[in-house]
């Protein structure tokens, strides 16, 4: 049943935020310290390791679907009034900070991709 | 017999219901919009683009610091955009991703994130010091604005900074978030933003998790989960480094 799979969601999210939560305590943090990130890899587990029968899938698959109107509805939730307002020194730090790490994305990339490229070169 | 009152009434007291209709109306707006300016697959972007317009124009009416969920009737964003659903609808994208890739790409990731905060974090204190800010304890919660707008309020909260100041660091991760979101389908293509490592990199180094997902969400949605990965271990990292090491390497270098 569908409702199954948003069962799975929800469980690895409880699992992976209570972990969080302990590093976050441990390291003297509030919140959670990459508690979503968690329950991430443990659904990736789930879904590489355990065989889901296809209406479960049909579940999970459907709140993926409504992440993007999700985010929209986050977009519009945001204090844009006060990003604005934040004068020069507050577009300026994120504004660069932003544009700049674009500029470092290819590369990082190309960390451990090197190998193929030197074994390429002594061909 | 006021008809508006009675409509009012009825879709405050069913918000979210009522957020679904109007989030799916600004996703329809969004792709009509994207399709007449020739490009379809923006469709989310500019959706994401009328959220933001419609969350200026509804601060500017109400004062309210949350965009059109200020709004009585549209209280229901609240919900709908908020954190739960965030990272429950994020969690749901890892689903299928498949465990090889992300094997792969896992020194790289680690080494995006600690570049990511830090070069993050060294930009917005740069900027903070241009600007005039002299004691450390400003300057590292700017920089940690700059980190993620989640991160700079976290420091600036714990080293004691001003509330004018921890405002500035909101308004430098919301620039961050805002523009990441825009700017990553537009770039997409010129950095080698097409696979799921380079995703990785890209949570790293950005960080900013509504910015990454949202700019990857309208450039290959597949992308995703890989970039929201990395992203949600940014925050984290930024809220242990910056009121820790980072604020006494500031403290050192300033001397105050």
């Amino acid at each position: 049943m569908e409702i199954y799979g948003l069962g799975i969601i929800a469980a690895c999210m409880f699992v992976g935020v209570f972990v969080g939560s302990i590093f976050a305590k441990l390291l003297g943090v509030s919140g959670d310290v990459g508690g979503v990130g968690i329950a991430m890899l443990l659904l990736v587990l789930v879904s590489n390791y355990i065989k889901l029968d296809e209406k479960t899938q049909n579940g999970i698959k459907l709140i993926s679907n409504l992440y993007i109107p999700i985010i929209v509805a986050m977009a519009a939730t945001q204090d844009v009034v006060k990003a604005l307002s934040g004068g020069a020194v507050a577009f300026l730090a994120g504004g660069v900070a932003t544009v700049a790490s674009f500029f470092l994305v290819p590369l990082l990339s190309r960390i451990g991709k090197g190998d193929k490229i030197s074994q390429g070169r002594e061909m | 017999m006021n008809f508006v009152q009675i409509a009012a009434d009825i879709i405050s007291k069913n918000s979210l219901v009522m957020s679904f209709a109007v989030v799916a109306v600004m996703m329809v707006a969004g792709y009509r919009l994207s399709a007449l300016l020739g490009e379809k697959r923006f469709g989310s972007a500019v959706a994401i683009v009328i959220g933001l317009v419609l969350a200026l124009i509804a601060g500017k009416y109400t004062g309210g610091s949350k965009g059109i969920a200020d709004i009585k009737i549209l209280s229901g964003f609240g919900v709908l955009g908020g954190a739960m659903f965030r990272d429950y609808a994020i969690i749901s994208t890892a689903f299928g991703a498949n465990i090889e890739e992300l094997k792969k790409a896992g020194v790289a990731g680690i080494v995006s994130l600690f570049v990511g905060v830090i070069f993050s974090f060294v930009v917005g204190a740069a900027f903070a010091i241009a600007f005039g800010f002299k004691s450390a304890v400003d300057v590292t919660t700017i920089g940690a604005g700059a980190v993620t707008f989640i991160v700079g309020p976290v420091t600036g909260g714990a080293l004691g900074a001003s509330s004018a100041v921890v405002a500035l660091s909101i308004a430098a991760g919301v620039v961050k978030s805002v523009l990441c979101m825009i700017i990553t389908p537009l770039v997409a293509p010129y950095i080698g933003l097409n696979n799921p490592q380079s995703a990785m990199v890209f949570g790293g180094l950005l960080g900013t998790t509504s910015g990454v997902a949202g700019g990857l969400a309208a450039t290959d949605p597949k992308l995703v989960p890989y970039g929201a990965m990395t992203a949600t271990f940014y925050t984290g990292l930024g809220c242990l480094l910056a009121p820790s090491v980072l604020f006494m390497i500031v403290r050192a270098i300033l001397g105050s």
